[in-house]
Parts: structure tokens; sequence; C-alpha cells
């Protein structure tokens, strides 16, 4: 018989574990703690290291539901009227293990609410379900400090995950994260020296690595994924060869996968659209996990069930 | 591939120059560089040529599949991640009949594949092969079947039957097409590779057991005398998809172990068949065979192909032009963004959220984002004006505006000269573009 040698990669890094929600035993109202990161392998080689952590899901819910196309509200029925209630499909129906809330009505050209008004929403969701909660602002930097201030101080003890700091943008993110050891997404624009950057940027500030995950921007299927897939392998193998700035869980945001007019547009030779924009959601997740992803941001329950499914059989169930 | 001096062994230290190199070792330090051909020396042995060209074959075998403009190659992969070079040959994909239906059906099912195309960044996106599958047990109608679906596709064939005799009635006349013959197992290893081997076909070689005995087995197909080989390890789940074929692609690129270097096909069948071959795409699948594929599913696979396959080098571009955006008529403003694919999508789909009828000009700037051509100098006001006066933009839009993208609001007084329209400054993110248009 022949023996084929078994050519194990030998890292010294380890992808940081970082903890998300909090339970009542420390004040938090969690049912319980999701653990993220922790691996010292690059993606589902079981055979080569451990994955402590399965990836998580996290279902998206916004308060400016006009952003979320049709096909996918429509899944959510009457829900998406009350990010409470969507939340609770979310949980209830489709087992997301956490809830990404987006703050979206605060936009100041838009809508303008309040940032007190956005951390009662906040609180509305974590009292709906008893997942850990990931928040966004509107993406307008002034007003995403001031939100994001009043949402630490809304829900001191529950140790959210909040996003996002930038390079030129994180000192007010980093100290609303860091006045009540919430965790914050570290952002950056398809660049492994830019990921690293902030990072650095952001411990260098005073935020320990433990409280950060990073978000090294996921593109959508067609939309420069090929990037993002690179970019993701290129920071985990950084990481595991021992690169501190690195070694933190990643974040992938897949619900730009929506942007893509192959994910919506009714063309007679594209088949279903329904299934294909699940698919192109889907695929989007799974390139995302393949090249490093420990959270994914997932819109449509379909698509978020499917990465689910590949996540389950990539570490080995059936 | 071998050194410089391993190559000098092997050379027959002349140094007579007539491969217009001075000495024998020049020459071997050009091969080693692939700067030249084995064939330049015409005084090698040939057991020199035969001690070289096995150490210089490709850690992954080429492998070509079908004869017609519609064959293509598999194989020779010489990356674990697609940023150290590119990944060369991209996942094939396979769609299958079989034997238990009528001719009829058959031909239909397949002439139905035959159409499914999606053009997308300018790319033609198709299936590349047919599956055909002996599920009759009747010799005859297999043959028959496989005739009928030779004669009713340009695409290679994939033939599945694993009884050698069937197999030879089935394939033989169609031998001169090149199909893919699945295959030898551990039980007919022995009968399909001489089939393979008289007919010069590509042999699959199927073992689910492990890596150990699928190396084995394709010792014993080799021995045999059939070079073309492509591996099945027919994966119990996506875990073993994944480890195994990057096990096959890491003891072929980095360990070079020879015993196992050759392209895979992945069947992925039944509920999580597309699972297995998004998977198989990313993570070092040759070949795909589906057991059926609808359009919806097949674009974001082929999409996702396309991505993949990019040469992290050369971004896929879009052709530089002048688009029409919402049915734009001579009252519509024009504007410019780059021919990079990811920028031109993007600014595409917020322009037509707008609802509001643009020009769009793309301007070449050899496939780089804004800024990135900005800084490299690949996106300049004369070359906005060339671009316009190529593609007639100041004809078709009479407004006397340009609206140029915030990112590079610098070039606009430099433009407003140069192109002679009245430069506008948009939004630095094209999602503003809605907001933007309607104001104006
Ligand atoms: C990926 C990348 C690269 C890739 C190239 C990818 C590509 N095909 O272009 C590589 C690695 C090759 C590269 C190389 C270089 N890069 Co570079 N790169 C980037 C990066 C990270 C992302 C660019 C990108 O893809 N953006 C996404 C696309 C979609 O954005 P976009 O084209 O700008 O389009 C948006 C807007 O401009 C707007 N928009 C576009 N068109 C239009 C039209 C209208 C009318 C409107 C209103 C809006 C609009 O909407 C779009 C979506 O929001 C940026 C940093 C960053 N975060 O932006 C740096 C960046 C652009 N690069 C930069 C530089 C300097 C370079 C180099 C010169 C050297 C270097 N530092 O690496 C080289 C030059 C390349 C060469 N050939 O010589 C600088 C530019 C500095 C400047 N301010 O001018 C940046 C900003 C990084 C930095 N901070 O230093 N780069
Ligand atoms: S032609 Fe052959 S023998 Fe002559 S110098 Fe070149 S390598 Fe040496």
């Amino acid at each position: 018989m022949v023996e084929v040698p078994l050519p194990k990669d030998k890292w010294s890094g380890k992808v940081n574990a970082v903890n998300l929600g909090a339970e009542p035993s420390t004040g938090g109202t969690r049912s319980a703690i999701v653990t993220v990161g922790g691996e010292n392998a690059m993606p589902f080689l079981g055979y080569e290291g451990l994955a402590p952590n399965r990836v998580r899901i996290a279902g998206e819910v916004t308060d400016m539901p006009g952003e979320v196309p049709e096909q996918v509200r429509a899944l959510f029925g009457e829900a998406t009227s009350d990010v409470a209630e969507w939340a609770k499909v979310w949980v209830e129906n489709f087992k997301a293990d956490l809830i990404c809330l987006r703050l979206a009505s605060t936009n100041p050209e838009e809508s303008n609410v309040s940032p007190q008004d956005a951390a009662l929403t906040v609180l509305k969701v974590l009292k709906a379900v008893s997942v850990p909660i990931i928040v966004y602002g509107c993406g307008q930097e002034e007003k995403d400090a001031k939100t994001m201030e009043a949402v630490s101080n809304a829900a001191p003890k529950e140790r959210l995950l909040l996003g996002q700091a930038e390079e030129g943008v994180y000192k007010s993110i980093a100290a609303a994260g860091m006045a009540n050891n919430h965790a914050i997404v570290a952002f950056s624009n398809l660049d492994i020296n830019l990921a690293k950057q902030i990072t650095i940027l952001l411990t260098d500030f005073g935020v320990r690595k433990e409280s950060i995950v990073m978000d090294p921007l996921m593109a959508p299927l067609g939309m420069g994924l090929e990037y993002s897939y690179s970019v993701n392998e290129r920071i985990r193998l950084a990481a595991l060869a021992g690169d501190g700035m690195l070694q933190l869980p990643m974040l992938c945001d897949c619900t730009g996968a929506w942007k893509c007019r192959e994910a919506t547009d009714d063309v007679a030779d594209w088949g279903d659209r329904n299934e294909r924009g699940k698919w192109w959601e889907a695929t989007t997740a799974l390139a995302a996990i393949l090249s490093g992803a420990d959270i994914l941001i997932m819109r449509h329950p379909g698509a978020a069930a499917e990465a689910k499914r590949a996540i389950e059989g990539l570490r080995g169930g059936a | 591939m071998p050194t410089a001096i391993e190559i000098f062994k092997h050379l027959p230290k002349k140094n007579c120059g007539e491969c217009k190199n001075p000495t024998c070792l020049a020459f071997a330090m050009q091969l080693a560089n692939n700067k030249a051909k084995l064939e330049d020396c015409p005084y090698v042995s040939d057991a020199g040529k035969a001690a070289l060209s096995a150490s210089s074959a490709p850690p992954i075998r080429l492998v070509k599949i079908g004869s017609n403009s519609r064959a293509f190659e598999v194989g020779d992969e010489t990356e674990l991640y697609r940023h150290e070079k590119k990944f060369f040959h991209p996942t094939r994909y396979c769609v299958e009949v079989d034997d238990s239906m009528s001719d009829a059906d058959i031909e239909s099912t397949i002439i139905s594949y035959n159409k499914m195309k999606f053009e997308r960044v300018g790319q033609i996106m198709s299936l590349d092969m047919i599956g055909v599958r002996y599920v009759s047990n009747d010799p005859a109608r297999f043959a028959k079947a496989v005739s009928v679906a030779s004669g009713s596709t340009e695409m290679p064939l994939l033939v599945f039957c694993h009884d050698p005799a069937a197999m030879k009635d089935a394939v033989k006349p169609i031998a001169a097409r090149r199909p893919l013959v699945h295959g030898a197992d551990s039980n007919n290893f022995a009968e399909m590779s001489a089939v393979a081997k008289e007919l010069a076909l590509p042999l699959v070689v199927y073992e689910d057991k492990g890596l150990n005995e699928l190396a084995d087995l394709v010792a014993k197909v080799k021995a045999s005398g059939v070079e073309d080989i492509v591996l099945d390890f027919d994966p119990a789940n996506l875990k073993d998809l994944l480890e195994r074929s990057t096990l096959v692609r890491r003891l072929s690129v980095k360990r070079t172990f020879r015993g196992l270097g050759y392209p895979i096909l992945v069947q992925a069948q039944g509920d999580d068949a597309l699972q297995y071959g998004l998977i198989a795409t990313m993570k070092y699948g040759s070949i795909v065979s589906f057991d059926k594929l609808k359009p919806e599913h097949a674009l974001p696979l082929f999409v996702l192909r396309q991505n993949i396959f990019t040469d992290p080098q050369v971004p896929i571009q879009v052709k530089p032009d002048l688009y029409p955006v919402n049915n734009p008529d001579e009252k519509a403003p024009i504007m410019f963004t780059t021919n990079f694919s990811l920028t031109y999508f993007t600014v595409l789909a917020d322009a037509e959220k707008s609802k509001i009828p643009v020009w769009l000009q793309v301007v070449d700037t050899e496939g780089l984002s804004v800024l990135t051509a900005y800084a490299a100098g690949k996106l300049t006001a004369d070359g906005v004006n060339k671009a316009l006066e190529k593609s007639g933009a100041k004809t078709k839009s009479k407004t006397g505006t340009i609206i140029v993208p915030g990112m590079v609001a610098r070039m606009a007084a430099k433009l407003q000269e140069t192109t002679g329209l009245k430069a506008i400054v948009g939004p630095k993110e094209s999602s503003g573009l809605p907001k933007f248009l309607k104001g104006l």
C-alpha cells in the first residue's frame, strides 16, 4: 500500500477568542455568551488544528426596512415593521446565533432619530431576544459617535458588539466601547496593511484585543469577492504565522450581495429570482467562511440556513 | 522544476554553442528559468530527455478532455492560495443524463443545457460537459444513449459506467471526441485501464476509502500505461471534500509527492449539490458533475468561478465605452468612472437606483479603481476627454456638463479646461448618487 504523507502546516499563532454578550451572573441579560475565534489553523482543516468555536450567524434587522429588498422582507411578513419582532423571528424561526441591528433611522439626512431614541430601540431588541447583539449606526461619522455613546450607556452590562471603528474615525467609538466593556468592530478597506493599522490604532488607544473583531470588508459575489477572498486568506495566514495585530476574529457582512442586480432582478434566462438571490448571498457567505470568517452578517434567512448547513458539513456533520 | 545543476547533469557538456548559449551550464540556467526549451540542444541523449521531462513535469498533470473547440484542459496548478500567483485552469461544470431516459428526453435535456449561457463582464459563461450515466444495465441501450448524447452537443462527454465491456462498446464510436471515462475502481481497474489505453482516453480513478487506497489504485492504473488520470475520492461530507482536496493539492505542489498529482473530479448530487460545487470551485476541484443544474443556481456558481479564477495581478475590466443608464437622451448629463469592473458595477447599480437618466462614460484605467488609477496617473483629464471624443458623448448629451467622482474633485478645474464642459463634483461614494442626481 502506498503511504501518502500527511502534509500539515505547523502554525505558531492563534486567533484571539472574543466573548460577545453577557449573562445574568455579570449583570447582563443574555441566555448565553457567544465566543468567536480561537482557531489555530486555516478554516475547517480539522486534521491540522482546532476551531473550538463554530462560525456564528448574525441575522440582520434594520429600523429602515425599506433598505431591504422586498423579496427578503416578504419572508418575515409583518415583523419587519418592528425590529424587536423581526429579531424574534430570526432567533425563534431561523435559529440566528446573534442579531445585527442597524440604526439606519439615525441618519441626519433622513429621519434623524436621536441617539436616545436609538438606544431605546436597542433596549427593545435586547428585551425581545436573548442572543448577543451587534449594533451599527447609520454610517455618518459624527452622528454615529453620539449614537454609539448613547447605546453603550443604555446597555452598560450587555457586552454588545459596536460597529464600527475606521482609520480616521475610531476614537469616539473606541471610547464608547471601553466605557462599558463592549466589543467593537475594526473596519478596514480590503487591504491587509490597513486591517493591521486599525488594530494598532485601537490597541494604542487602549482597547483590549479581547474586545476587537475585525471587518476587512467582504465584497460580495461578482463585486470584488476575489479581493476579499484573498485579503481574508492573507490576513488569516499572517495571523497564524504569528502577527498579533491580525489575530482577531473576522466578521464578514454578506448583505452587500443584495446590491447586485443578479440577486434581485427578474431576467428571463436567469431562472427563479428568489432562489437566485438566496444563493447570491449564500455563495458570498461560503467564500467568507472558507477564507476565514468567524461571524457572518446575513439578510436572507434561506441564505443563512445554507451557510449554516455548510458550516455544519465542513465541521464534519452530515 | 529541477534546478540548473540537476539539469546540467543530463546535458552533453560539449559546450558547442548550438543552443545559442555559450556553454551547457548557461543553457541549463536558461532551462531552469523556463527561458529555453530542451529541444534547442540537438545532442541530449534519450535517457537525459526522459529524466528531465519526468522531473520537469507539472506537479499536477495537465489533462485534456474533448477534441473540438469545446475541448478543455484541467490540472497543472501550482499554488495553494490564489494570491501566491493565480489559479490557472478554471473548474469545469458537467450536467448529467442517464440511459433510462428516452432518446428524445436525452436530446431535449442536453439541448436546453447547450443554451444555458450568461454574459457577464464581457465574458460568456456556460456549462462545459455532459455526463451520461449507465443505469439500465443494458450495454446496447447505454451505447445508444451515449451516441444520442454525443450527437446532441458539442461539449465533451463524461461517461459513467463501471462495466468495462459496456464502457468499451459505448465510447469506442465516439473515441475521437476524447470523452472522459468514469471509471476505474478497485474491482475493474485492469480491464477499465485497458479500455482507456486502447482508445487513448482520459480515465477517472475512483476510490472512496481514503487517499492511501486511492494512491495505490492510481499507481496500478499508471503501471498499466494510462497517463491521463482524474481523481474521484467521493467525499462523505463537505469536511471530507475540503480536507482531501487540500491534502491532494498540498502533496502535489508543496511536497512533490507525485502519486496524487492529478486533477480532482467531484460528483455533486442531491440536496447539497450546489454546496459541493461551490466549495469544490474554491478549493481545488477541477471538474464538478451535477445531476442537474438550474439557471438560478448556475449563475451564482459561474460568477464564483469567474471571481476565483481571475488573475490577482490583472483585475477584471469592463469595456471602456459610453453606457446609457435609465434611457438617457440629450438632456441627460454625462458622468464618468473607471473601467475596473468593481467600480463600474457599483456606480452603475447606484446610478440605476436613482432612476434618473444619465450617460456613463467608462474611461480606460487598465482596470484600476478611481483613487488607485488617479494615484497611478491612469485617470487624467486628457484621458477622460479622449474617451468622451471617441464615444461621441458630447453629441449624445447636450447639457454641457460632466459629473466628476467626488474622490477626484481635484481634477475638476483641469477637466473643465480640457473638455470644455462644466465640471460638477459628485459625491465621494456612488451610494450618494440617487440623492445627488435628484438634486441636480
Ligand atoms: C484595492 C486597492 C488597490 C489595488 C488595485 C485594485 C484596483 N483594481 O483598482 C492595488 C493593490 C493593485 C492598488 C495599487 C495601488 N494603489 Co491602491 N488602493 C486600493 C484600495 C484598498 C481599494 C480601492 C478599491 O477597489 N475601491 C473600491 C472601488 C469601488 O472604489 P472607487 O473606484 O473609488 O469607486 C467608488 C467611488 O470613487 C465612487 N465613484 C466611482 N466612480 C464614480 C463616478 C461618479 C460620477 C461618482 C459621483 C462617484 C464615483 O463610487 C465608488 C463606490 O463608492 C484603496 C484604499 C481604499 N480603501 O479606497 C487604495 C488606494 C486607492 N490606493 C492608493 C495608491 C497610492 C496605490 C498605488 C499608487 C500604490 C499603493 N499605495 O499601493 C498603487 C497604484 C497601482 C498601479 N498600477 O500603479 C491610494 C490612493 C491615494 C490617493 N488619495 O490618491 C489609496 C487610497 C490607498 C491609500 N490610502 O493610500 N491599490
Ligand atoms: S547545444 Fe547542447 S551541447 Fe551544445 S552547448 Fe548547448 S547544451 Fe551544450
